[in-house]
């Protein structure tokens, strides 16, 4: 499974949305409906999931599904 | 606000999750029936602990009444809450809007609160470290979110609280929520209370003060209340949620009434932070104040629904309290404890319980005492052993006494226009 379809995988099922919902560019508070709680389990369950960790700083940075994506693959070293 | 006519509180609306029933009619067809809800814990494993049996909800199914993502954020107290709440809006018909939003408000009691979700945070906490916890750990927890998450789901902006009161909690609520409509601060209340203790550390905790039964072996026996053999308490989940509305409020909108509550009373024993003091003088006043602040005669009292814990002390102090109070009466009334049916829901229990009266009094029968084989000495009252007794009640008692020494008695009359 590709980064990112796991990263979807692991949206749809903690903010409780469609795999239609998850556009790149869909921002989670605006487009998907989470509030700020629901943010932050949701990136506890990335940071499970993938074995990183996210810091607060970093945290206020990622505003949609796309920025997400960037920051894990960038994580893991596989940025383009 | 503020009009000079005496206001009137009435029920027009209730919802029950509990050990016996999802609903306020399977409720009262299995109390009436005289059948236990009380069986072998599922929940977790029971091995260490010395009481293996509780009154668990059954069959009840979260998602009829909460969203997928919101039931991962809630503890089950508040999910019973919300299931509570929505059967008892339902019930009356109440639509909630900007014309009467600020009018209605919610006081909902727990006497633990999140009690589940703090042994599993608390276990993420030790193996896995701090930033592990959920974020909604804390909101999970408080024992006020049971009403904060019912005002915010139907807008309810009146007043809010959440009476801490162990297991008078419930009937603290309703209590307080008489005398808010009353006094002219609220038209209608969402109100009631809610547990969900029965855990491991819910029953080790209470298995730790002696309080509790271990009659495993035969779990729907155990809840043995005015019982010569009754060797303590059995816990249940659950709880019962009431609409109180102002009567003119009521009659305006059509509302179907179910019975009116007339009288609150509520004291301190003063005394000790388990224990009620022999005679049960706390207790025997509470009921007293209730009655004064009814305006009823004592003899218009036909039902008790006893506190009726099975603790060895209550069961006699509470007998001897309701002696105290209706004298030569006491020997006519029934008294009776669905606790040896659905189990004690602490804070859940006066929600569940005041249900349990209005029903008796619009349904004309009295739900007996099961498990009353040989009544205990200084237990002479008639507390209807074993099956329901059909009797006409004009008014009706619900006696809820927690620790800490609290006492609360509401007075529940049939309505009459």
């Amino acid at each position: 499974m590709s980064i990112e379809e796991k990263v979807i995988e692991i949206i749809v099922e903690q903010l409780d949305v469609t795999r239609e919902e998850c556009v790149p560019e869909a921002s989670f508070i605006e487009d998907l409906g989470a509030d700020s709680l629901d943010l932050v389990e949701l990136i506890m369950a990335m940071e499970e999931n993938f074995g990183i960790e996210i810091s607060d700083e970093e945290l206020q940075k990622i505003r949609t599904i796309q920025d997400a994506i960037n920051y894990i693959k960038k994580k893991k070293g596989l940025a383009s | 606000m503020g009009t000079p006519v005496e206001r009137r509180v009435v029920i027009t609306g209730m919802g029950t999750v509990n050990p016996v029933g999802n609903t306020v009619d399977e409720t009262w067809a299995a109390l009436c029936a005289g059948k236990s809800g009380i069986g072998p814990i599922t929940k977790f494993d029971t091995a260490p602990l010395a009481t293996k049996i509780a009154g668990e909800v059954k069959g009840f199914d979260p998602l009829r009444y909460v969203e997928k993502k919101e039931l991962r954020r809630l503890d089950d107290f508040i999910v019973y809450a919300l299931a509570c709440a929505d059967m008892a809006m339902q019930d009356a018909g109440l639509a909630i809007d900007g014309s009467n939003a600020e009018r209605v408000g919610t006081v909902v009691g727990s006497g633990i609160g999140g009690l589940r979700t703090i042994e599993k945070e608390h276990s993420v906490l030790e193996q896995s470290g701090p930033r592990r916890l959920s974020p909604f750990t804390i909101p999970a927890v408080l024992p006020n979110l049971a009403a904060g998450q019912i005002s915010i789901r139907y807008g309810a902006k009146g007043p809010i609280s959440c009476p801490v009161t162990a297991c008078a909690a419930g009937t603290s609520a309703i209590g307080m929520s008489f005398r808010l409509i009353k006094d002219g601060y609220a038209d209608a209340m969402i109100t009631g209370g809610v547990e969900a203790a029965v855990s491991a550390f819910g029953i080790a905790g209470f298995n730790a003060m002696r309080a509790l039964s271990t009659r495993n072996d035969e779990p729907e026996k155990a809840s043995r209340p005015f019982d010569r053999n009754r060797d303590g308490f059995v816990m249940g989940d659950g709880g019962g949620i009431l609409i109180l509305e102002d009567l003119a409020h009521a009659r305006r909108r059509g509302a179907r009434i179910y019975a009116e509550i007339c009288g609150f009373g509520c004291t301190a024993d003063a005394y000790h932070m388990a224990a009620p003091p022999p005679g049960h003088e706390g207790a025997a006043r509470s009921m007293e104040i209730a009655l004064q602040s009814s305006g009823m005669e004592p003899a218009a009292v036909g039902y008790i629904n006893a506190h009726g814990t099975a603790t060895p002390l209550n069961d006699v102090y509470e007998t001897q309290a309701i002696k105290r109070v209706f004298g030569e009466h006491s020997r006519r009334l029934a008294v009776s404890s669905t606790k040896s049916m659905t189990g004690h829901l602490l804070g859940g229990a006066g929600g569940l319980e005041a249900i349990v009266a209005v029903k008796a009094l619009c349904e004309g029968i009295v739900p007996p005492t099961i498990n009353l084989d040989e009544p205990d000495e200084g237990c002479d009252l008639d507390y209807v052993p074993h099956k329901a007794k059909p009797m006409t009640i004009e008014a009706a008692l619900s006696n809820t006494f927690g620790f800490g020494g609290v006492n609360a008695v509401l007075v529940l009359r049939r309505h009459r226009d």
